[in-house]
């Protein structure tokens, strides 16, 4: 066995954060770990939440987390905190630690680790699945992902998480605009948090509305709409039992191993894509390519068609269509 | 993504007790402008939630922010706190408020760089690269 993986297994925290790391990036030396780490995932209840930023995410995230450090002793948990990086420079500032309290940030048996976005839209990071099923060949159960605060496009964290708690503030956005039918169609447990502002009722009644007007879903599950004050701890006992609930519901009615497969197929089907691409690149002439990319830049080809040509491996580039005026050079 | 593309991480931490944080904010910011990945972690932390920190975020630098006076207390149990987890190859800056007779002394702990306020933010980018990217010159002996 890899010696990186076999020092995961047996609870080192460093090789675990190196793992990681190169999981992150995407580095060659991190590939035997990640092999030999891959067996002993699949068994962590993965948690999502989501919502619009400001709405104290980090704040339940850690709230959950000593919860589940005093009610669930035996289990570690670890936390994924995806922050978004900046589309100009690539940097990113991770701030998501500050709302861990002085104990949960020496716990040994919690394990935080800070993501930037590089470049993913949807919420969640290009490696977060696999940085997710790291941790979870590690050992931790549950692993909570927070997502960027976006709140509209979280569909990679329906695929990613068993349990998706979308977390909603009173006068953010009116409401209803803050929440879009989106991530309500996504939300597990939907949770009102600050509920110690005004308000925060009539929030719980309008989401309560929305998801009588929703969809019916196919899966006996109802959505709770609970309310929190993170800060204090108030509601969070609640949110914890929704989510063990839920865990409870997936595995009884077999929807936990139809989300296993699905993920996993997901995958497959996104390591294909990768692999060929990868090697038809690699037989693909450069100058042929570059034809083809030129000519789909002066408009003579649309994608598809410079796709088919260069998948076909068309000996020669059709004559351009004729255009109206001459204008072209 | 290649090795020497990927982002650089760095914990930027305030031990003790100050309540400051504007030059710890605009350090992270400055270093988030130069493409690292800034991992921040708020006010009053203890050397051990700083070393816990930098472990679990697995960052290339640690950067400490100490206002208060106390840093030739804190910064030694920081390097400690840092060592007993393996990470005393971690390089380690300190910015703040120090007095000019205790620089050397911090760099003969083991602190790669010392930064008094008004530093210029794009010096401290190019220490935190040469060292990262492995053309630096530390001032301090190793630990």
């Amino acid at each position: 066995m890899n010696d990186w993986a076999a020092q995961v297994l047996q609870g080192d925290r460093r090789a675990l954060a190196r793992v990681l790391t190169w999981v992150e990036n995407a580095a060659a030396e991190g590939r035997a770990a990640w092999q030999a780490l891959f067996p002993h995932a699949g068994r962590a209840h993965i948690v999502g939440v989501t919502g619009p930023p400001g709405a104290g995410k980090s704040t339940l995230v850690a709230a959950l987390v000593q919860h589940w450090r005093q009610h669930h002793p035996q289990q570690r948990v670890a936390v994924l905190a995806v922050d978004p990086s900046s589309p100009y420079t690539g940097g990113a500032l991770l701030g998501d630690r500050v709302r861990l309290t002085p104990r949960l940030a020496q716990d040994p048996a919690v394990f935080f680790r800070s993501m930037a976005s590089r470049g993913a839209v949807g919420g969640l990071a290009q490696a977060t699945e696999q940085a997710v099923q790291v941790l979870d060949a590690a050992g931790y159960n549950p692993i909570f992902v927070e997502t960027v605060g976006a709140g509209q496009a979280e569909v990679d964290i329906m695929r990613l998480a068993h349990t998706v708690l979308v977390v909603q503030a009173p006068g953010l956005g009116d409401d209803i605009q803050a929440i879009k039918a989106g991530m309500l169609e996504i939300a597990h447990i939907l949770v009102v948090n600050k509920a110690d502002r005004p308000d925060a009722q009539r929030t719980r009644r309008i989401l309560e509305e929305m998801l009588r007007l929703g969809p019916r879903r196919a899966a006996a599950w109802q959505p709770p709409v609970l309310l929190t004050v993170a800060t204090t701890g108030q509601g969070v006992p609640q949110v914890a039992q929704a989510i063990v609930a839920h865990r409870q519901h997936l595995q009884r009615s077999g929807a936990w191993q139809q989300h296993e497969a699905r993920r996993l197929q997901a995958a497959l089907e996104r390591a294909l894509r990768d692999a060929l691409w990868r090697r038809w690149r690699a037989r693909v002439e450069p100058g042929r390519y570059d034809a083809v990319l030129q000519a789909l830049a002066r408009r003579e080809l649309t994608p598809d068609q410079a796709a088919a040509q260069l998948l076909d491996d068309a000996p020669t580039l059709p004559t351009p269509p004729p255009r109206g005026d001459a204008g072209s050079p | 993504m290649t090795a020497t593309s990927r982002p650089i991480r760095v914990l930027i931490a305030k031990p003790g007790l100050d309540g400051h944080d504007r030059g710890a904010k605009i350090v992270a910011r400055a270093l988030r402008d130069a493409g690292m990945e800034v991992i921040y972690t708020g006010l009053r932390q203890t050397p051990e939630m700083i070393a816990e920190a930098a472990l679990q975020e697995d960052v290339d630098v640690v950067g400490l922010s100490i206002l208060s006076g106390a840093h030739m207390t804190l910064v030694p149990q920081v390097l400690e706190a840092l060592r007993a987890r393996g990470l005393g190859d971690v390089p380690v800056i300190v910015g703040g408020i120090i007095p000019p007779q205790d620089v050397p002394k911090l760099l003969a702990l083991g602190v790669y760089k010392v930064y008094g306020p008004g530093a210029p933010t794009r010096q401290i980018v190019a220490d935190i690269e040469a060292v990262v990217r492995g053309s630096a010159q530390p001032e301090g002996s190793p630990a």
